[in-house]
């Protein structure tokens, strides 16, 4: 059965809870440990993009299911200021907010499926899908 | 506030990571280990990740910021424990943390920290020396 | 296809079953060349199944489309008997043969029965059409059949292939033997990241004298284990690097640097062992 959940993102604790969300879901799929983590590590990442450049805004955590494979989709949605160049923004290094500027680009590689539509005013969403 | 504990052992400092750090916890951590770095004149720094399920780039970064606050003051940062899904996915991500050292568990990182400030090689390499020349003369 | 006429096929498998069962059974029986394969029993016992299917299947009218519901019986006992065909041994050639031939019977039988040149022009076309794609059915399922035995053999080496070995108090190796593809990478170096810890080895070797070749993604490969190995605190040793792979390596760019190298398993041991702080001396 198809287990859907949304979450607030408006604090670092926020993130946090997030991580965890994750990594029940990851677990009620069947995801193996290596799995897990990756899964959970490109949570955080998005999780702490949305809330640093995007001000805040939510997930929505989905298990999959297609054909005999099972798998957890992530959907990071915010308002805020939207991202001019998505090219630039996920390139290893490149960052406008002190940190490392992995983010995007870590948690493309660390998913089987990576989506980012961005428009400059009105707000960024990114879907990422792992299976298993 | 909730903190993490550091603990002073000798001339190093033990920091045991055991909770699912938010940000600022973090950075909380990385203040107040260069301020007792600075009051104790420790030498070296020991970071027991083991508890840790994951190391994202916000914490790989918190790491390397330690590491290199402590060299700036004459102090060695090892990182020990890490888990195997947790290098792999910090590989994966991109982040290989060089200018990080690390050791298997907190014995081995001890024994890297003893070395690398200039004490004699430490007890256990020594007994290891002398148990394979044993090996060898049977 | 749209049909002008009715076609005398469904009507004419009807009648002559029997007569065209054991046309096609002599004309089975004279070129199995298998008959230690297969029970001339069983190969009867097929042949019946199949026309009754057949016939009850092109009695629908539909001659044309074998992906249609009323084909399901007759693809269901093809697929079947091409999947223990081709787990029996037989070629592509031997299983495709048990449609072809049943060619000749049908066509003396059409015609026989059709003594219009036009009308049998036009039924032989259908039959040969309906046969083909029956034989084609054939093929794909032998070709399946063949891919998960494949698939399964991969699955089964991967495993077998991945030992890692303690050589000495903290010191591991990995011998790998094979082609080094993204899929096994990850289990390889998942086992030996978990060994290292178990066994707290401080120095893991990773012996690829027994792989074939190294490309740029082998290589990107073992770059990943090795930093993931380090940041864990373990060392790890590349060993068995023959002289095709390096000059391989030289030519594909591939950075190294970081890496530490030797020639042989027998040098990276020793090279482990200084490293512990133990030396062996010859007596």
């Amino acid at each position: 059965m198809q287990k859907i959940e949304e979450m607030d993102i408006q604090s670092s604790a926020d993130v946090v809870l997030v991580r965890q969300a994750v990594r029940q879901f990851a677990i009620e799929v069947g995801f193996g440990l290596v799995d897990q983590t990756k899964i959970v590590t490109a949570a955080s990442e998005l999780a702490r993009n949305t809330l640093d450049y995007g001000g805040g805004g939510t997930v929505k955590l989905e298990t999959l299911q297609e054909g005999g494979r099972r798998g957890l989709r992530l959907t990071f949605e915010d308002q805020g200021p939207g991202i001019a160049d998505i090219e630039m923004a996920l390139k290893d290094g490149f960052t406008t907010g002190g940190g490392l500027g992995m983010g995007l680009g870590g948690a493309k590689r660390l998913a089987n499926e990576f989506e980012i539509e961005s428009v400059v005013g009105e707000g960024t969403r990114v879907i990422v899908v792992r299976w298993r | 506030m909730e903190r993490i504990a550091i603990l002073q052992m000798g001339e190093f400092l033990l920091v045991t990571i055991q909770v699912d750090m938010h940000d600022r916890l973090a950075m909380t951590l990385q203040d107040d280990l260069t301020n007792r770095i600075s009051q104790t004149h420790a030498n070296g720094v020991l970071i027991d990740i083991s508890a840790l399920e994951i190391v994202d780039s916000f914490i790989g970064r918190i790491l390397g910021n330690i590491a290199k606050m402590s060299r700036v003051m004459d102090a060695e940062t090892v990182v020990v424990g890490m888990q195997p899904a947790v290098a792999i996915t910090l590989v994966e991500l991109g982040l290989s943390l060089t200018g990080i050292r690390t050791a298997l568990n907190v014995e081995k990182g001890m024994a890297l920290l003893r070395s690398s400030i200039g004490e004699p090689a430490n007890a256990q390499a020594i007994a290891t020396k002398w148990d394979a020349e044993d090996d060898a003369e049977d | 296809m749209e049909m002008t006429h009715s076609s005398k096929i469904p009507e004419i498998l009807k009648t002559h079953e029997t007569e065209l069962l054991s046309e096609w059974n002599q004309e089975l029986l004279a070129t199995n060349t298998r008959k230690g394969l297969i029970k001339e029993a069983e190969l009867r016992e097929e042949c019946r199944e199949f026309l009754k299917l057949l016939r009850s299947a092109a009695q629908s009218g539909n001659l044309s489309n074998v992906q249609a519901t009323e084909w399901r019986e007759v693809r269901e006992m093809l697929t079947s008997i091409s999947r223990s065909r081709s787990q029996k041994g037989f070629t592509p050639t031997e299983t495709a043969t048990f449609v072809f031939s049943f060619k000749r019977p049908l066509f003396d039988r059409l015609r026989q029965q059709l003594l219009d040149p036009a009308e049998l022009g036009e039924e032989v076309w259908q039959a040969t059409d309906l046969l083909d794609h029956l034989g084609l059915l054939v093929m794909e399922a032998y070709q399946k059949s063949r891919e998960e035995v494949i698939l399964r053999q991969q699955e089964e080496l991967m495993e077998l292939s991945t030992p890692v070995v303690k050589l000495w108090d903290g010191i591991l190796a990995l011998p790998i033997i094979g082609t080094l593809d993204s899929a096994r990478t990850q289990v390889v170096m998942e086992s030996l990241l978990q060994k290292i810890v178990e066994t707290g080895s401080e120095v893991a070797i990773i012996d690829i004298t027994g792989v074939p070749t190294v490309d740029t993604l082998t290589a990107q490969h073992l770059l990943k284990t090795v930093t993931a190995a380090r940041l864990m605190g373990a060392d790890c040793i590349i060993s068995g690097i023959r002289p095709q792979i390096a000059q391989t390596i030289v030519y594909l760019g591939i950075d190294l640097t970081d890496v530490i190298t030797k020639a042989t398993l027998a040098d990276a041991f020793l090279m482990a062992l200084k490293r512990m702080g133990t030396t062996i001396a010859r007596k």
